[in-house]
């Protein structure tokens, strides 16, 4: 194929790329005068353009010696982080004007996000590998962009155990590779389908490694302990921006290695890794609602929801032996609403404690006197985490619970039961919060200006959480669209 | 001599030590440039083992083709240098503010 085709192919990764460098050059060239944040917008814009040209207009299919595959999954993908970047940098732009480095903040998010897209398009242990490392990186930095004590504590943190993660994945990779004898996704796939008994212990072993190694980019139970920290110490804009779009992209990774990589259903260990991610969900659930119950910063009860609703994610990645898409198409389903739902709430936490100064709850009280939209946003969004209809989470979570439950097997009804029980708990933190905005007398009833960009996008985001609750079917045809390019034709 | 030889049960074993002894390290290590050393090792172990599954693959040596496995470990070492740099920097950051990189304690962040 010729390099102006592979191009075609590969255009958003290579805008986003081109963009990071581009804000570089311009925020040397310019300073703080550069409209970097205008380029960003642009170059996000014009990548999820790119993309929804390539759904309708082809330009689809295995590239690169089959390193890098287009499909609808990853361009579902492509679309879904490039407008949450861009949701993103409009709510924020109020923060951004006042980082000292505002070029490398918007550069190093076109980085990250840029290496998501090809990670979401990786069919090879070693394109997906340095895809994750490189988005890895610049998040890294990016928690610590503001280099004051916490921010910096967050970047370490965040750093030192996602160094450990990527070895334990590689490990995993290794023995992955040495079984197989590829590299490739597909290949490995074919040989994990004819592996004899006496492979599936090494083979449960690799994955288990592998699970481990992901497990700390979906933040799930027990990988989980950067989470609060680095939600809390990190600027919010950036705490919004992992919580969403790398939580995706690790969910990609995970359907992408677990249901094109290991083979998906039908092989002799997909009842073992459909356990462990059980076992996960089960564990992520419990773990982040009850650590959201005694928290009182706003922040860390996001870190710890986030937790929880990983938890909830997992358990359509167990429902790998429900029929059809059912089960994967459920877990992006789920990623889309959420990514609206989670940056609605994180980016009203922004517009507050941006003027506030504090991210206790106390500081909440009687929020809807002072911010009316802001307030009723915040409580919408909150409503869908929970899962309350009318919002799009409660959809989310019937269908997601529904693919568990139409597998017929006993050990996943019990974890939906187990996740309903965690519902419960988890609008004890959530509505009590709801409660102390609505209900409870601020201390000072002055009002709380939130920034035009801000609105806006807290606008689009609560449209969004509305709009696909009560009409969720064009979304959910999409989500099994993409989960149908992840199994063997 | 004694009619031994190493086969790739040799490496495997001599790797997963390795990479138990980094994992050790950067779990029970409370200063952050210790735990980057034992992170470097479990990479370095990961590396052992591709290659070592690389060499021991029967299609190795046909067609002169290098292997993926081979290939892999040149990009490991590259992510991995590139990690090291970026973890460093860091490192120096929080010295600079806190005259300690001691993990135990740089703890503002908790609860």
């Amino acid at each position: 194929m010729s390099v102006l085709a592979t191009a075609l192919y590969l255009g958003p990764a290579a805008l986003l790329y081109l963009g990071a460098g581009v804000v570089l050059l311009a925020d040397l060239i310019h300073g703080r005068r550069a409209v970097t944040g205008l380029l960003t917008l642009v170059t996000l814009a014009l990548a999820a353009v790119w993309a929804v040209l390539q759904i309708g207009g082809g330009a689809q299919g295995p590239i690169l010696g089959g390193a890098i595959v287009v499909d609808s999954f990853s361009l579902y993908f492509t679309f879904l982080l490039t407008a949450v970047t861009a949701a993103v940098v409009v709510g924020t732009s109020e923060w951004a004007a006042k980082v000292e480095d505002r070029g490398e903040f918007y550069s190093l998010l076109l980085v990250s996000v840029g290496s998501m897209v090809l990670l979401v398009q990786s069919n090879d242990l070693i394109t997906l590998f340095v895809a994750l490392e490189t988005t890895s990186l610049a998040q890294f930095i990016l928690a610590g962009i503001t280099r004051n004590e916490r921010s910096s504590e967050a970047g370490l943190k965040y750093l030192l155990s996602g160094a450990v993660a990527a070895a334990v994945l590689l490990y995993g990779f290794a023995f992955l590779f040495g079984m197989a004898g590829t590299t490739s996704l597909p290949g490995i796939a074919e040989f994990v389908r004819h592996a004899g008994d006496g492979l599936r212990l090494p083979l449960i072993l690799a994955f288990v490694f592998v699970a481990a190694g992901v497990g700390f980019k979906m933040a799930i139970f027990p990988f989980h302990a950067w989470v609060p920290d680095v939600y809390q110490g990190a600027p919010t804009p950036v705490g919004s921006y992992l919580s969403v779009a790398s939580k995706a992209a690790g969910f990609a990774v995970v359907l992408r290695l677990f249901y094109t990589g290991l083979g998906g259903a039908g092989t002799p260990i997909t009842h073992d890794w459909a356990m462990l991610f059980g076992v996960f969900a089960a564990a992520s659930m419990l773990f982040g609602n009850v650590g959201a119950l005694v928290q009182t910063n706003v922040k860390r009860i996001l870190g710890y929801s986030s937790i929880a609703q990983a938890g909830n994610i997992a358990v359509g990645i167990a429902a790998v032996a429900a029929q059809g898409t059912v089960g994967p198409s459920g877990v992006l389903f789920f990623l889309g609403t959420y990514a609206a739902t989670n940056l609605g709430a994180f980016l009203a936490v922004n517009a507050v404690s941006e003027r506030l100064g504090s991210d206790e709850i106390t500081s909440y009280a009687g929020l809807f006197k002072r911010a009316p939209m802001t307030a009723v946003v915040l409580s919408l969004c909150l409503a869908s985490l929970t899962g309350l209809p009318p919002t799009a989470g409660f959809i989310a979570k019937v269908y997601i619970f529904n693919s568990a439950i139409q597998t017929g097997e006993v050990w996943l009804v019990g974890l939906v039961a187990i996740a309903v029980v965690n519902t419960a708990i988890s609008a004890f933190y959530y509505l009590r919060w709801v409660r102390t905005m609505i209900l409870d007398d601020p201390e000072d009833a002055t009002p709380i200006e939130t920034p035009g960009g801000a609105q806006g996008v807290l606008l689009l985001a609560s449209a969004a959480v509305l709009f696909f609750g009560l009409w969720p079917a064009p979304l959910i045809l999409l989500a099994q669209q993409a989960a149908a390019a992840l199994l063997p034709a | 001599m004694l009619g031994l030889s190493v086969t790739l049960a040799h490496y495997l074993v001599v790797s997963a030590l390795i990479f138990g002894i980094g994992t050790v390290i950067a779990l029970s290590k409370r200063n952050a440039v210790a735990v980057l050393m034992g992170v470097e090792l479990m990479l370095n172990a990961v590396n052992l083992t591709l290659i070592a599954f690389s060499r021991f693959s029967s299609a190795f040596g046909q067609n002169g083709q290098p292997l993926s496995g081979h290939v892999f470990v040149v990009f490991v070492l590259t992510v991995a240098a590139a990690e090291a740099a970026v973890a460093l920097a860091m490192a120096v950051l929080v010295y600079r503010q806190r005259e300690t990189v001691d993990l135990d304690r740089i703890n503002l962040l908790r609860g």
